[in-house]
């Protein structure tokens, strides 16, 4: 079994999340397992009632990264969301919510898009993840 | 038509162009779960980074790369479902 790619989200910017939704479906291509541990504004992205809401983007991204980012959609580009969804349909693709981030954000598994699978504290997370790279964004 | 084993006729074709990165190989790899052993499946892509990453994704999936073409603003991969 191939050891697991282990993404722990911490940003909760559409550009962010955009760029973690393809290393997902890539991984997820290829057989490989993915855990996603969601946490702070990343977390938040994932609420049901917001999970499709504008996000913005990280800081470095300017007026320019706006307007290209803004027309790539407008071409059809599919949103992240969607993307994480199709690699859980392919399998083998966890997302879970932190426990401490959940609190923190007064949060109840039921807010949560059904794009998340559970909630756990990090050494669950750190268990799944086994000797795989853990990448955080 | 004259086929022969080297060039089989092409069962389905996705038209994936428009989708952008990984678009167009999730397509694919929904279309290759729908089909049976033996089927072939092009895919068109306007994506650039699709006549790089299927090819490898097909050899890493146990499949068969029967032709990469490069048309008018897009590329059509076509593949042979192996197992």
């Amino acid at each position: 079994m191939e050891e697991p790619l282990n993404l722990v989200l911490f940003s909760g910017t559409d550009d962010k999340l955009n760029a973690a939704a393809v290393l997902t479906a890539g991984a997820a291509a290829l057989g490989r397992p993915v855990n996603v541990f969601l946490q702070y504004w990343a977390l938040e992205a994932f609420r049901a009632d917001r999970i499709e809401a504008d996000h913005g983007l990280a800081p470095e991204a300017g007026v320019a990264g706006r307007e290209a980012v803004d027309a790539l959609r407008a071409a059809g580009q599919a949103s992240w969301a969607e993307t994480l969804r199709q690699a859980k349909e392919l399998g083998g693709v966890d997302i879970e919510a932190c426990s401490l981030s959940m609190d923190l954000l007064h949060l109840e598994p039921g807010d949560l898009d059904p794009l998340v699978d559970g909630v756990e504290g990090v050494t669950a997370f750190y268990l799944a993840a086994g000797g795989g790279p853990v990448v955080f964004i | 038509m004259l086929e022969t084993p080297s060039t089989p006729a092409i069962t389905r074709t996705i038209d994936a162009r428009g989708s952008f990165c990984p678009g167009p190989l999730m397509e694919l790899i929904r279309a290759i779960r729908e089909s049976q052993v033996g089927d072939v499946i092009a895919v068109w892509s306007s994506d650039r980074g699709s006549k790089i990453d299927i090819p490898r994704w097909i050899e890493k999936a146990g499949h068969r790369l029967v032709a990469l073409e490069t048309r008018d603003g897009y590329d059509e991969i076509v593949v042979e479902k192996l197992r």
